[in-house]
């Protein structure tokens, strides 16, 4: 960059980006947080809290309740019973309203959220503010129109609500991912019990507060806190009908065994190394704009993060060039100020996890860059990180390293790019960045990935299926394919 | 003289050609009145590997066919297969089906197949679509083959299960693996020789003949398998073959129909091997009005 800066001068100057902090004035937040079973905030039988931290500040926001076997047992048997005496019987018209209404209240609650989203998280206010929270709201006034038209989405079929839907989710986008597994299990007619991760529990906890609002019959929705083993609990209860799991591959795959010879439908959205591949007729400008936006969204916290980049050869040196240049700009900090492009890790244990994988793609030989940025203090933070020179077997190419780290590899043909693109055990999303339609038809048509890119990325919407082929798991979520996962036809 | 009857050796088929198992072993399949109709090959552990390289190599060009091309394909398969209906009668009566029953088992089976073959270009303009996303994008969802699939063949319906299987399969581009049934092989072996005449390329399907004691496990944890589908009863190996699933995340399916039946044959189980993909490419947006889809 400073080189850059001293050959054009006249493009730069020392003007910095004055601090722009969105106000947590108008946020209400309590110092502990019950389990919401059955309509209610209720103590947990393990009379167990854990603290939920600001992974910008390290400091406590509150204190969580840990549902145990026994508390999970009462969320399901709420679920089941409001599931046999109320949900399943109510057409779907009304189903519909209560949907809808959930939709309009986190309208009207959107600032509020998007703080909490951010303060507990650490992904940027820019980011909670114009994608989690618009988009969790979108979701649940896409999915309540579906409701009393479910007849129409499987022709010849008469569709049925399968029961009570145990649903797990990341930490990652946690508002938004409650809004992908309840709206459409509500719209599908089926009763829910969800568990947050632990690191992020309060903007589920914020919906059930709006979902106690909106007079959603009692037990419809469970809200239960804890960690692993309270998902456990959930995936090896009994009555619960369908397990829903947004994850890891690793947990993904114990759930997978661990419901082997039950009737329970499962769906799994897992792990992925998506490859953004750009070629050389590409709009490269463009083109690094969407490989920064790829991996560095929400710290590179997202399964499909486009983590590899395959550029082929002929542009190679000036595309790396001009994503370092723009990995130069980025601002890494206070994830509550408007103007901060990456926010904080999550967690201590991600941060380390990342770094771990730093360590490793130095010893395997990598070539290493992060931008001049300095680190807050406090805090967990990671600066952008790319790895030039990366082979096919490096682990920082094949693992899953959900952070903001970029392995970058070099092609010539497209047969090499399909090859090395389809070369992992993961099959989430991938990226294509050329101005020529045919190619681009050609290379969607060969990713064996469930999303696919051309000349963007990380793009979602209600109405869009989204989810994995080979090890980044199965069933799909959004649009009318979303509803599947929650049928029996 | 009386004329000596030339017994037919019933073998696998793999890739496109009709290998001996490389175990050596086999069964004697007995009828009614204990004699012996046939020595059957024990399929073993490295002939259904052999036979997912095959399903693998063949994935690719399989899958990149045109739809309308499959469809031809598969209405091909039912050509051959009405030419030699005799042939398959008679295997089914020596099985010990009885006569009309055989009779109506293999017309269902002809039009079952034509009935996958009208599906191939039609399942997918069904399915698919177009999703009015709110940003400024085209998207669209197609679905798409998943690749290699494992099949463990229905036990009590020996030509009708196994073509109520395998047609779902291919007509949505997958290659396919797949275990007869262990007292009623014979079929599937002939229907192997109506494959190699009908333009299906060598290896879209395999042919073993074995127990699914010995192979069920190998079907369900080999990693270059992306689905098995499963049509026994046996509730142990059924909790087998879901647990070793979860090693590759693989689609797992116990498909239970009595094959039958009209309703079990519909565009739902083409669907069940089938991955959704989407695709999103912006819009340019200039001009009164921008544009949308």
């Amino acid at each position: 960059m400073s080189k850059i800066k001293e050959n054009n001068p006249e493009y730069f100057t020392d003007w910095k980006y004055a601090p722009s902090p969105e106000s947590k004035d108008h946020i209400r937040l309590q110092n502990r947080y019950e389990l919401f079973i059955n309509g209610k905030f209720v103590k947990p039988n393990s009379k167990k809290y854990f603290d939920t931290i600001n992974p910008a500040t390290e400091e406590k926001i509150a204190e969580i309740a840990e549902a145990n076997e026994k508390d999970v047992d009462l969320a399901v048997t709420a679920a089941k019973n409001a599931y046999d005496k109320v949900w399943k019987k109510m057409p779907g018209k009304e189903r519909a309203k209560y949907i809808y209404r959930i939709a309009r209240m986190i309208q009207e609650k959107a600032r509020e959220l998007a703080v909490i989203e951010t303060m507990d998280g650490g992904k940027a206010i820019r980011e909670s503010r114009d994608i989690d929270v618009p988009l969790a709201a979108n979701h649940f006034f896409y999915y309540a129109g579906w409701a009393d038209k479910l007849e129409y989405a499987f022709p010849n079929r008469k569709p049925q609500s399968l029961g009570v839907a145990g649903q797990i989710i990341p930490w990652n986008f946690p508002l938004l991912m409650a809004a992908w597994k309840i709206a459409p299990a509500l719209a599908t007619g089926n009763t829910v019990v969800l568990k947050p991760a632990e690191t992020t529990s309060l903007t589920a906890l914020k919906l059930a507060e709006i979902i106690q609002e909106s007079g959603l019959p009692e037990g419809v929705v469970n809200i239960v806190t804890g960690f692993g083993n309270t998902g456990a609990a959930i995936v090896n209860h009994a009555n619960v009908n369908k397990v829903a799991f947004t994850g890891s591959t690793d947990v993904g795959k114990i759930i997978q065994k661990a419901i082997a010879g039950t009737n329970k439908k499962l769906t799994l959205e897992l792990g992925g190394k998506a490859a953004n591949i750009v070629f050389e007729d590409a709009p490269l400008d463009q083109a690094v704009e969407g490989i920064i936006n790829g991996i560095f969204f929400n710290q590179g916290h997202v399964c499909c993060a486009g983590s590899r980049l395959l550029v082929q050869e002929g542009v190679a040196e000036i595309l790396i060039r001009k994503l370092k240049d723009r990995m130069e700009t980025l601002i890494v900090g206070d994830p509550l100020d408007k103007n901060t492009d990456i926010g904080a890790i999550n967690s201590k244990e991600q941060l380390s996890k990342i770094n771990e994988y730093i360590k490793i793609g130095t010893n395997e030989g990598a070539e290493i860059f992060q931008p001049s940025c300095s680190l807050p203090k406090k805090g967990f933070f990671c600066k952008p990180t790319l790895f030039l020179n990366t082979s096919q077997s490096h682990r920082v190419v094949q693992e899953e390293i959900f952070g903001p780290v970029l392995a970058v590899q070099t092609f010539r043909t497209v047969e090499e790019a399909i090859e090395k693109a389809n070369n992992i055990p993961f099959g989430l999303s991938a990226g294509i960045w050329t101005d020529k339609g045919s190619k681009i038809f050609n290379m969607t048509s060969k990713m064996r990935a469930g999303v696919v890119w051309a000349n963007t990325y990380n793009k979602f919407d209600p109405t869009s299926p989204f989810g994995g082929y080979k090890e980044s798991g199965f069933g799909r979520e959004g649009g009318l394919h979303g509803l599947a996962a929650y049928l029996n036809f | 003289m009386e004329r000596i009857e030339v017994l037919k050796t019933y073998k696998l088929y793999i890739g496109g050609t009709f290998p001996r198992t490389e175990s050596g072993r086999y069964y004697q399949l007995m009828n009614s009145k204990k004699e012996i109709i046939a020595n059957v090959s024990l399929g073993s552990r490295k002939d259904f590997r052999n036979a997912v390289v095959a399903a693998r190599g063949a994935f690719g060009g399989w899958s990149a066919r045109a739809a309308f091309n499959r469809g031809q394909i598969l209405y091909r398969i039912a050509e051959m297969l009405e030419g030699r209906k005799e042939q398959f009668v008679n295997e089914l009566v020596q099985q010990g089906i009885k006569k009309t029953a055989a009779e109506d088992e293999v017309k269902k089976s002809i039009d079952r197949l034509v009935y996958y073959s009208g599906w191939c270009d039609k399942f997918i303009t069904l399915f698919g679509g177009v999703n009015p996303v709110a940003s400024s994008h085209f998207n669209f969802s197609v679905p798409e083959a998943m690749g290699v699939v494992a099949i463990v063949a229905p036990e009590n319906s020996g030509l009708l299960g196994i073509i109520s299987v395998i047609a779902p399969c291919i007509a949505g581009g997958n290659t396919c693996i797949i275990l007869a049934s262990e007292k009623l092989p014979l079929c599937a072996v002939t229907f192997a020789e109506v494959l190699a005449t009908s333009d299906v390329p060598g290896g879209v399907v395999n042919i073993l003949t074995g127990t699914s004691k010995e192979l069920h496990s190998h079907f369900s944890n080999h990693m270059d398998v992306n689905a098995v589908v499963f049509c026994r009863d046996d509730k142990a190996e059924r909790k087998a073959v879901a647990e070793n699933g979860a090693l590759n995340v693989k689609r797992i399916y116990f498909w239970d129909k009595d094959w039958n039946k009209d309703e079990s044959e519909n565009p739902y189980l083409i669907m069940d091997l089938q991955e959704i993909k989407t695709t999103w490419h912006p819009i340019e947006n200039i001009g009164v009005g921008g544009a949308k889809y």
